[in-house]
């Protein structure tokens, strides 16, 4: 019976007001275990404020064979963009 | 697939690092670009690994507790990129086990200087100011590399490493301002780690069958040659200024080229080393060996408590 510890990925917010970042992975027994060795691993330099661990398992991740159906079609969507639109010079403020 | 399809992929792969677009786990890649891969990231993450065990020795008797507690950081430093270069090579779809399972059996290899002793507390300053000198200038142009997970973990490790530096160039200094005996320990050290230095750097370019390759995938932006003339070129003068002889009776500065010329490095040395005819081979990989053997009832207690954990959360919630 030989079960391996399984893989964490671990999100850092380096200072209040901006976002979690991923940082990288570990492997922990339980979430408690890969917080403190995150906070070994990732933040030996105060990289961070607070930590979010999450097991990789739980990620869905979107597949790069399919990005062109993803992405491709915002592409020939530039009426999305306010350079799209023509305006006088004389308009300001917008 | 068919070959041709392939052979199409290929192309189109090629023409994205060509383009300095970065490659990310779970796109499309040839087989020989994961397996090298597999192959440069495991051994730089070993050689992190291994690489503690000689400063390791040391760690209990730094001569002050600045000493010790900024060896141990370092060492500390060194598991954790050993930990980055281990998560970016998993991504290829190896296991942590694998990996180590290639280490211990003597199948992948790690950095040959690491099977050198550290005799003296002088071998803590060498080491730092040449070993990791020498990684640095192995280490920064990886950050540019095209395999998205390593060059990331890179650019970590390469913003730790120059503590590594200076700290160690700090202990040469003062050793070389001490007493005559410790000056003399200083020059010992230099004497044992300059050549393993310089051969750390790789075998010559005409020796070196990955470079070619390597230097497509930006796994390698220079050549072993140039990397190990950038390292003398800088510390030579760092040694003149600590006041210690450089070892090798060959070395002088070449006004034509603007760099030093040097003698012959021992490459029978180097080979014997890599082959597992080092001092320290058969030591390290017993820690190493040890170390993971006499560890698995804890992390196999670590899973039971963990899964009675989880049972015991799901029986409360039902």
């Amino acid at each position: 019976m030989k079960k391996n510890w399984p893989l964490w990925e671990i999100f850092v917010r380096s200072k209040n007001g901006l976002e979690h970042r991923h940082f990288g992975s570990l492997h922990a027994a339980d979430a408690e275990m890969a917080m403190e060795n995150a906070r070994d691993v990732y933040t030996r330099r105060n990289e961070g404020v607070s930590i979010w661990v999450v097991e990789s398992k739980n990620i869905t991740a979107s597949n790069p064979a399919d990005n062109g159906e993803m992405f491709e079609p915002a592409q020939d969507k530039v009426y999305r963009h306010p350079t799209f639109y023509d305006l006088p010079d004389e308009v300001k403020h917008m | 697939m068919s070959e041709k399809e392939v052979k199409n992929l290929e192309e189109i792969f090629e023409a994205r690092i060509a383009r300095d677009e970065k490659i990310e786990p779970k796109d499309w890649m040839p087989e020989k670009y994961r397996k090298t891969h597999i192959r440069q990231i495991s051994q730089h993450a070993h050689s992190e690994i291994v690489g503690m065990l000689p400063e390791g020795n040391w760690i209990t008797r730094a001569p002050s507790l600045r000493r010790k507690a900024a060896l141990l950081a370092k060492v500390q430093d060194e598991a954790g990129h050993g930990l980055y270069l281990y998560s970016a090579c998993e991504t290829l779809g190896i296991s942590r086990d694998e990996l180590y399972e290639q280490l211990h059996s003597g199948k992948a290899k790690y950095s040959s200087i690491f099977n050198y002793p550290t005799i003296t507390w002088a071998d803590m300053g060498a080491i730092g100011w040449l070993v990791d000198g020498a990684a640095i200038i192995n280490q920064v142009p990886l950050c540019n590399t095209s395999f998205g997970p390593y060059a990331r973990a890179m650019v970590r490790v390469c913003k730790e490493e120059s503590f590594h530096q200076r700290q160690g160039f700090e202990i040469m200094l003062t050793l070389c301002r001490g007493s005559e005996e410790q000056k003399a320990m200083a020059q010992d050290a230099l004497n044992r780690w300059w050549w393993p230095s310089l051969m750390m750097l790789g075998p010559t370019d005409a020796e070196s069958i990955h470079t070619e390759q390597s230097m497509k995938w930006k796994l390698k932006r220079k050549s072993n040659d140039e990397l190990r003339q950038q390292f003398i070129d800088q510390t030579v003068p760092q040694a003149d200024l600590l006041g210690l002889t450089i070892p090798d009776p060959d070395l002088k500065f070449n006004e034509e080229t603007g760099s030093y010329d040097f003698g012959e490095i021992d490459w029978d040395e180097f080979w014997q080393v890599v082959k597992g005819h080092g001092p320290c081979n058969k030591e390290r990989m017993d820690a190493r060996v040890n170390a993971w053997n006499n560890g698995e009832w804890v992390r196999d207690a670590a899973m039971a408590h963990a899964e009675k954990n989880e049972k015991r959360k799901v029986a409360k919630a039902s």
